[in-house]
């Protein structure tokens, strides 16, 4: 009786390798697709729209909130701080336009300051975006109101299909890709340098990636391929999640860039480097800049190592918006490849908020969602122009992922997540009002 | 998206405070939404530091005053309804709402909206912007380059234009004289996209 309980356990778990290896591990190496992953996306598309207009027909009968836009709640005024205070003035009986001071000029900051209290630009960056219709995750059920029998049956089923099937398999996928990442570079490392050594690391790598992007049911779209960042370049993207990684690595090679974490990470991080070199710095020597970038310009001006891979954000952002750019590898020189990555927020939410979720707990709600459906733009290279430094540099790479992503291009410094404004904008903010007071200097 | 009376009913006495301070339902969920986001460690009440957190409101040269006037009364915690009833304030004028004989202002008449500017002034609360606050007040918006000289002859021409009973301060009638004219409901309102 024991006998046959542990051979039908074998067999099952013969059949789930079969299936996994066979119809998912081996195309995904090799590029091909089997279109199960378009299918699904179609299915799951269907069901959204229908459990859409269900939700919406319910709504109906109740109040509804207005949309979270994705701009604001309250109106604002965008007119400079000269106009809009010469605007307040303009009604004083002692009309002056420049020079002095007026009791009403203290409306304009107290209105400003009230309205950021209400809204403000910058802390919704660091929040997930919030949807306009729900897409029967639970996560993102902001205010779920029981609607119909049907809905919730959908629900318990899409969570039934999530958990139970989507996510061992998922779990399985990543395990292979990066157990066959460690061990393939390691074996690799073994060989003396050579062309089949580069041509079979890149191999390795690819094929990780590819698994890895089927292990998060990813279907990615890759635009004007033309643009690819190239050998000796640079490439610079928006940074959402540790999972943009994984979504540009799938076409093409990239060295990494960053620093040397213990654990799991390291291992990966170190087996990574034997087959080909990817920049790993110590956390004392992120500190200091020249070496970082010392270590960048070195990387680069060897024509035949890959490109290296930079997220100039510096931290993850929600992907509604593109936030200051630092401008540190803009002044390595080389070539920029921009790259704009937008995530379609309908099949699952991508941001990593780092301050609620860490890395464990964000891959698990990663392998629970529906998919991770995203858009990857290659824009055309750009190089830093004469008589042009490094900050309008930045800016300039920064405004075009942004047009392209269709995402809001803010000079504000993701670093503000987690540290408070410098004193300086504060200051300048002073000084604006004062050179209307007093005049310049 | 998601259904108003859910989130009213996490918000007490809902009923009253829109009928005191004129928000609608809808827009009193967004604020309570509001609350709830700035109020990082869910303590159920806001602290200074939590308006402090917001970036846009750091770089306001006036800040620390817009923030103490919503702390007032002295105390730390800020719950909803006090959050609710400050930002009434800056409710756009509702011209339509008739005016009953013996009732109070609504909170967000010109009057009130003038009373809140003032406050901002006037620190110490004798009704009064002295000398001194209007120093305090031009030397928190200027830069610091702005010599001792210059703010006191700013100070100067500011109280000689508005000080009519000649006490060398100016009161809150003087104060809402010299700005008869402005356009109080355009400037000290925000209004709702939606």
């Amino acid at each position: 009786m024991e006998g046959s309980y542990w051979d039908l356990v074998l067999l099952v778990m013969e059949v789930w390798l079969f299936v996994v290896l066979g119809l998912i591990v081996l195309p995904a190496m090799f590029g091909v697709s089997l279109g199960f992953t378009d299918l699904y996306i179609k299915v799951l598309v269907k069901t959204l729209e229908w459990a859409t207009r269900r939700i919406q027909r319910g709504q109906k009968e109740q109040d509804t909130l207005p949309a979270h836009l994705p701009n604001g709640i309250i109106e604002r005024n965008d007119d400079s701080m000269e106009e809009q205070i010469v605007e307040l003035r303009r009604s004083h009986p002692k009309f002056h336009s420049v020079g002095d001071f007026t009791l009403c000029d203290a409306f304009y900051f107290c209105k400003k300051g009230i309205e950021s209290i209400v809204d403000d630009e910058v802390t919704q960056r660091f929040t997930s975006e919030e949807l306009v219709s729900w897409n029967l995750l639970t996560r993102t059920n902001i205010n779920f109101h029981y609607i119909s029998v049907r809905v919730t049956i959908i629900w318990g089923l899409g969570l039934f299909i999530r958990y139970c099937i989507l996510l061992p398999l998922r779990v399985t996928l990543a395990a292979i890709g990066l157990s066959w990442l460690v061990i393939g570079t390691t074996l690799v490392g073994l060989l003396p340098n050579s062309n089949v050594k580069n041509w079979l690391s890149d191999v390795i790598h690819m094929t990780c990636y590819r698994i890895c992007a089927r292990g998060l049911s990813a279907r990615i779209r890759y635009h004007s391929k033309e643009n690819r960042p190239k050998k000796g370049g640079i490439c610079v993207a928006n940074h959402t999640s540790p999972i943009d990684i994984v979504i540009l690595a799938n076409d093409g090679c990239y060295a990494m860039v960053g620093q040397i974490h213990g654990g799991l990470m390291g291992v990966i991080q170190r087996s990574m480097v034997r087959s080909c070199p990817h920049v790993w710095f110590e956390r004392s020597e992120m500190k200091d800049r020249h070496a970082v970038a010392k270590r960048l310009k070195d990387h680069i001006a060897d024509k035949s190592k890959q490109p290296i891979l930079i997220f100039p954000e510096g931290t993850c952002i929600n992907n509604t918006s593109v936030m200051m750019f630092k401008k540190g590898s803009f002044e390595i020189g080389g070539t920029i490849y921009p790259v704009a990555i937008k995530y379609d927020p309908q099949f699952g939410d991508a941001f990593w908020n780092s301050g609620k979720y860490n890395m464990v707990s964000y891959l698990l709600r990663m392998m629970t969602s529906w998919a991770i459906v995203c858009n990857v733009w290659y824009l055309p290279p750009m190089s830093i122009q004469d008589g042009e430094d490094a900050v309008h540099f930045a800016n300039r790479v920064k405004s075009a992922i942004a047009l392209q992503g269709g995402l809001m291009d803010l000079s504000w410094d993701g670093g503000l997540k987690r540290e408070k404004v410098k004193q300086s904008f504060k200051e300048e903010q002073q000084k604006m009002y004062s050179s209307m007071i007093v005049g310049q200097d | 998206m998601g259904s108003t009376s859910s989130t009213l009913s996490k918000i007490p006495n809902a009923e009253e405070l829109s009928q005191e301070t004129g928000f609608t339902s809808a827009h009193l969920a967004r604020l309570f939404e509001r609350f709830e986001a700035l109020d990082k460690d869910k303590k159920g009440y806001l602290s200074p530091q939590d308006f402090e957190a917001i970036k846009e409101l750091a770089l306001n040269p006036i800040c620390d005053r817009i923030i103490g006037a919503f702390f007032s009364s002295g105390q730390e915690m800020l719950d909803f309804s006090s959050f609710v009833r400050i930002l009434a304030h800056f409710r756009p004028i509702d011209n339509n709402r008739p005016k009953e004989p013996n009732s109070p202002d609504p909170i967000n008449s010109r009057i009130n909206k003038l009373k809140f500017a003032f406050q901002l002034y006037d620190q110490d609360k004798d009704g009064k912007i002295s000398r001194n606050e209007l120093l305090q007040v031009l030397r928190a918006m200027l830069e610091k380059q702005v010599t001792e000289e210059q703010l006191e002859s700013i100070a100067d021409r500011t109280i000689q234009e508005a000080d009519l009973d000649r006490d060398d301060a100016i009161s809150f009638e003087e104060f809402r004289k010299s700005l008869e004219k402005v356009n109080i409901d355009h400037k000290m309102s925000i209004r709702f996209l939606r």
